[in-house]
């Protein structure tokens, strides 16, 4: 099958020192792919590579999009060509309610996207009572996230990087969050699952291991689970140098 | 048509740039007080409201009583504008809020051919006891940026009361404006002082916003959101002096830069003189927030759409 999205060869150094190695990384169309890591490991770096963010240009590799090296291309690029983020701790905006928030998403949609409300409902939110919220500090961090995959949700992506959804989450929000990850994959959109819970990783199609910003394992996400669960630590500096990662079988 | 007319009609159109809505300018239900130049085109009172105007040699001098306990259901319409393109407006006036009363004020300064306009208002505003005002101010100001706007106001908060103005110039061009607000919060009174401001050009844009939590439990905010684009200058003085127990106040001002010409800065001042008063603040001055175009465009906008979302929004 061919994929969504290639990771080739992909190396990240910030201020001389690595933090990306070699990552090789492909993502089927329509499948849920986890990333699973310990904090510090390159999972939030490796979802702004492929989003484009400023600073996050590969310093090695190339990244590419239904066959085409976007490597170069700029965020907005991504996001017309389907790729879209939706980050751990999303920003939040003074004067923009949920509802104009949402809209902007359909926006990037080329065929216009679900509209605000039904977004809203497949994250479980009442759209009554956010449309006309703001997207400011007055949400809670659990509802912020919620909205952002409502973001995610009406752009109608073809590939979706979710950074860490499952964190400061409760439990029933979770489940409304996971929810709405098989919403996008039913639709036919490759979903690429940043988290450090063997749990949310378990609902995945395939996992990835990342450790010391390389990928380790591809596979059935319990046995990636297995393998993270016996073999990964807390990496001790943020990320572990090359050559240093103590934790392979 | 009489002059009278043509200039009515002016204003009201005018206005309607602005954002108000001309109807309620001929509305008899609704209190408003309309000011051309010197001259007083509309004094309109309505239950529990009384408007005294007087034209002087500079402008007009202004009386406006919301009578103790009454709830005003509609708000009272101010609109205030030079039409010419040169001309001085003085406004002194004096706002007074009965105990236990509640108003809404929706004024609106107009100044749409401006080359050399100068707009002063003076104002003293009175908040009686477990009264309520809500003041918003919104500008329209034509392109040329030749508006000098000198908004002064002194207010007083009696005990329980409440104070919120919204001050709102981000149509045309701001020319030179200087906004001076001080208010003194009496015991467990509230006061918000909130002003937004596009500068463009050579703007030259200077606010300060004076809280003084002169009563026990008194709480204030001074907020300030800033756009300042080609050559503007902004300057944000916002203080906050606790002089009572349980004093809370909170002094927030975000300043936007776009373009490497465009000055800003922001100063906060706080003073404690009571162990028990507590004041805080905040401030972010420089480029739009990295993550949050950043989010847009991924999203699909482009990075100068994703800037002007961002912009629009914090000055709503």
């Amino acid at each position: 099958m061919i994929s969504v999205l290639d990771l080739v060869d992909v190396g990240l150094a910030v201020v001389g020192r690595q933090i990306l190695h070699d990552i090789n990384l492909h993502v089927l169309p329509g499948e849920i792919h986890a990333i699973l890591g310990m904090n510090g490991t390159g999972k939030s770096t490796l979802a702004s590579v492929i989003m484009g963010l400023s600073g996050f240009s590969p310093t090695s590799g190339k990244v590419v999009f239904q066959g085409e090296d976007i490597t170069a291309l700029s965020i907005s690029g991504r996001a017309k060509r389907g790729i879209t983020l939706a980050w751990q701790e999303p920003a939040r905006f003074e004067g923009l309610t949920v509802g104009e928030y949402l809209e902007l998403g359909r926006h990037g949609s080329p065929g216009g996207g679900p509209p605000p409300g039904e977004c809203l409902l497949m994250v479980g939110l009442p759209p009554d009572r956010y449309l006309q919220r703001t997207v400011d500090a007055t949400l809670s961090g659990g509802e912020r996230k919620r909205v952002e995959l409502a973001s995610v949700l009406s752009m109608e992506p073809r590939l979706s990087i979710l950074d860490e959804p499952d964190s400061g989450i409760d439990a029933l929000s979770l489940n409304r969050i996971l929810d709405a990850v098989r919403i996008l994959a039913r639709n036919g959109a490759s979903v690429l699952l940043i988290t450090h819970q063997n749990e949310i990783a378990a609902s995945a199609d395939r996992a990835s291991s990342l450790c010391g910003g390389t990928i380790l394992k591809t596979g059935d996400p319990l046995a990636i689970g297995r393998f993270f669960r016996n073999h990964c630590r807390e990496c001790p500096h943020g990320s572990v140098p090359h050559g240093e990662v103590p934790l392979h079988e | 048509m009489s002059d009278y007319t043509k200039e009515f009609l002016a204003m009201s159109k005018a206005y309607e740039a602005s954002g108000g809505d001309p109807a309620s300018l001929s509305d008899g239900r609704i209190a408003g007080l309309m000011v051309s130049h010197r001259r007083i085109l509309r004094s309109n009172d309505a239950p529990g409201v009384r408007i005294e105007g007087e034209e002087t040699p500079t402008g007009v001098k202004a009386k406006i009583t919301v009578d103790p306990g009454v709830h005003v259901e509609r708000p009272v319409h101010l609109c205030f504008g030079v039409l010419p393109k040169e001309g001085t407006q003085e406004i002194v006036s004096e706002f007074l809020v009965g105990e236990g009363a509640k108003a809404s004020f929706l004024a609106h300064c107009v100044f749409p051919n401006a080359v050399k306009v100068r707009h002063v208002m003076d104002a003293r505003i009175h908040v009686g006891k477990h009264a309520s005002l809500e003041y918003s101010e919104t500008h329209y100001h034509g392109e040329e940026g030749g508006v000098e706007v000198l908004p002064t106001a002194r207010i007083t908060i009696g005990e329980g009361g409440s104070y919120r103005s919204l001050f709102k110039l981000v149509q045309g061009a701001a020319g030179e404006l200087r906004i001076d607000y001080e208010a003194d919060i009496g015991k467990d009174a509230l006061c918000e002082l909130d002003a937004r401001v596009y500068g463009k050009r050579n703007d030259a844009i200077r606010i300060k916003e004076s809280l003084f939590l002169n009563g026990e439990k008194s709480r204030g905010l001074a907020k300030s959101r800033i756009v300042a684009s080609d050559h503007c200058t902004s300057e944000v003085v916002g203080e906050a002096v606790g002089n009572a127990p349980g004093a809370r106040g909170h002094v927030d001002c975000v300043e936007i830069v776009r373009g490497k010409d465009a000055r800003v800065s922001a100063v906060p001042r706080l003073l404690v003189t009571d162990d028990r008063a507590k004041l805080t603040h905040e401030a972010a001055i420089g480029s739009v927030d990295k993550k949050q175009v950043e989010t847009l465009m991924a999203r699909g906008l482009t990075e100068e759409e994703s800037v002007d979302v961002v912009v629009r929004g914090i000055l709503r």
